[in-house]
């Protein structure tokens, strides 16, 4: 991490790794089912080397996307400070966002069926600006509660009119 | 926010002092009504060649509209209840939907030609979150429409309801001939220039025979830009600012009129803007965010979120100060980006800055199309510092203020990545001083209502 990315205190709280299971196993799931796809066809149209070709680069993607995915894992933090939340995220393309409590509008947590497998959810801070991207994804549904519960208690407190 | 909003009341039957719209409503909008079937109708005739069986059903079409319109007419009512505005509508489905009027962002009173000829207006409430104008009435006789909107807005700022209308100081008027030069010295108007100059000389060097297939198919293109040429001129004709307690207060229009009022501390941002073509006569756009009026009228200066469809510089300023407290360009120092910026926008990165004050943060940019972006801190949503793969070589990053949907968009691009950070903490703390200080929402009233608990 570095300066101007840095956590406002020690260090960013971080997402469940659960989060890297939950996206590992898509990736590989998505791999397998397209590779196996494009191996048939080689074969079928090409010969064994193609299906061999295809096979390999599935596993060349799935090896590179497993490295993406822990690299994109370790860029995901919040803070909550006094009177703001922050969150950051992203690798290639970072970005930090700073949301006052009294400018929340209303909180989402939001959980689907393959994040509910792996007993995950997101919350997601919405402001009166469209633009204001302030989502974490990869919570424990414990923490998920409590963070939205908190929000809407401090959103509250600190109530401003638009 | 629309409080309860379209909670069906079941229980809660209309108060007796509720009122009806005016009784021309359904024949005004029967007559909308009426002309989508004759042009859906119509289509068909033409493509059939066969107009009898249409003219037979036509009757039959209007006098069904003319019905459902007497019936919903019947069935609405409004009226002050409490601290909302509440319309009741609906013949199966009961509707009944509060605004509240502390939420109040612009009230707007739109006359249609017809609507002129016939006496009534449109009064439109702008809530913030709705997708649309969330409470149109239409149509009110003209008279009821500007008392009912003298009392809303009393409500709203806190006094009593029965206050007369605030009295009012013009600001600023647009003259025909700068709006008409305004139009001129655009890229539509440009664009049609070009395009009539093309067909003369297709028809000079090729002859008549190719220029009339040119001509058929570049004719909807010549339509287009003549009819949106005519409509930025008709819509702005007559345009007069006006500042009274109340807040901003803007007429304008040739052949449908619209009187909006921006009361104080709505607007979340402005942007004064200059083409280069306006560059010539030094004229400038002045565009504002107010939360409700949204993203729908953006760029050709014709729609709500326009303070001043064309000004001078000057001018320009002195409402940009009156709008927002500390906005005065002059008193706010600018510091460039810096000159390894020039990697990621060769044209142009001398022009982009930024400076802040107590009160408000300003952003300039652009060479072709020069944009000077004011947020007050007070209106500052969230603030997002973004860096690109590009920019993080080159140790730079961008820092977005976000404000509500609109035209206006402060973004503060390619900083020295140090300063971006050092920004983005800034602002979250003069944010959070400058809402403490900001205008409460009920703008006369004596209390502090700012710190009330409003979700």
């Amino acid at each position: 991490m570095d300066q101007v990315f840095a956590p406002p205190g020690e260090t960013w709280q971080r997402v469940s790794h659960r989060l890297v299971d939950l996206r590992r196993d898509l990736l590989v799931g998505w791999a397998i089912a397209l590779t196996a796809i494009a191996a048939a066809l080689g074969w079928w149209l090409l010969g064994s080397w193609a299906a061999a070709a295809a096979t390999a680069l599935g596993a060349v993607t799935v090896g590179w996307g497993l490295w993406l995915i822990n690299r994109n894992w370790r860029a995901w933090g919040y803070a909550e400070r006094e009177d703001d939340l922050l969150v950051t995220r992203g690798v290639l393309f970072r970005e930090l966002t700073v949301v006052p409590y009294g400018r929340m509008q209303f909180v989402d947590v939001k959980s689907g069926p393959l994040e509910r497998r792996f007993s995950l959810a997101t919350v997601q801070l919405h402001t009166a600006s469209p633009a204001t991207d302030a989502r974490i994804p990869g919570l424990p549904p414990a923490e998920a509660a409590r963070l939205r519960d908190r929000l809407a208690a401090l959103g509250e407190a600190r109530a401003a009119g638009l | 926010m629309t409080d309860e909003a379209g909670r069906r009341s079941a229980a809660d039957s209309t108060p007796a002092h509720f009122r009806r719209l005016h009784p021309l409503t359904p024949v005004l909008r029967g007559w909308a009504w009426l002309a989508t079937a004759v042009a859906f109708g119509g289509q068909e005739v033409l493509i059939a060649g066969e107009p009898s069986r249409f003219l037979a059903i036509l009757p039959a079409i209007a006098l069904i509209g003319f019905l459902a319109g007497l019936a919903n007419w019947w069935f609405t009512r409004y009226g002050v209840d409490g601290d909302a505005l509440r319309i009741d509508s609906g013949i199966f489905e009961r509707r009944s939907r509060r605004v509240r009027l502390d939420r109040l962002q612009a009230v707007d009173v739109v006359r249609p030609l017809a609507g002129r000829l016939l006496g009534v207006s449109e009064l439109r409430l702008e809530v913030a979150g709705g997708s649309s104008t969330e409470a149109p009435l239409a149509y009110l006789s003209a008279d009821d429409a500007l008392a009912l909107r003298a009392e809303l807005l009393a409500r709203a700022a806190g006094i009593d309801a029965a206050t007369p209308e605030a009295p009012e100081r013009v600001l600023h008027e647009v003259p025909p001939g700068r709006l008409l030069g305004s139009t001129v010295l655009s890229g539509m108007f440009a664009m049609g220039v070009a395009l009539l100059i093309a067909l003369g000389g297709t028809l000079a060097f090729f002859g008549v025979e190719i220029a009339a297939g040119v001509l058929s198919s570049a004719l909807p293109g010549v339509v287009t830009i003549g009819y949106a040429l005519w409509n930025q001129f008709v819509r702005n004709f007559g345009f007069v600012l006006a500042e009274s307690p109340d807040g901003f207060r803007i007429r304008k229009g040739l052949l449908d009129t619209k009187a909006q009022t921006v009361p104080p501390g709505r607007i979340q941002g402005v942007a004064l803007r200059q083409t280069i073509l306006w560059r010539l006569t030094g004229w400038v756009r002045v565009d504002v965010d107010v939360a409700g009026y949204g993203v729908s009228s953006g760029m050709d200066g014709g729609g709500s979120s326009t303070l001043l469809p064309v000004a001078t510089y000057a001018d320009a300023v002195d409402v940009l100060r009156r709008a927002l407290t500390g906005a005065d360009p002059a008193g706010v120092p600018l510091d460039p980006a810096p000159r390894r910026a020039a990697w990621l926008r060769p044209v142009g990165w001398r022009r982009l800055a930024f400076g802040a004050n107590d009160h408000v943060i300003m952003v300039r940019e652009g060479v072709f199309f020069r944009t000077l972006t004011v947020v007050p801190h007070a209106k500052t949503q969230s603030v997002r510092l973004t860096q690109g793969p590009v920019q993080r070589r080159l140790a730079l990053a961008t820092v977005h203020v976000d404000t509500t949907p609109g035209p206006v968009d402060a973004t503060i691009r390619h900083r020295p990545e140090g300063q971006a950070r050092q920004l983005v903490e800034d602002q979250a703390l003069r944010s959070r001083l400058a809402r403490k200080a900001d205008v409460p929402e009920q703008w006369m009233s004596p209390g502090p209502t700012n710190d009330a608990a409003i979700g």
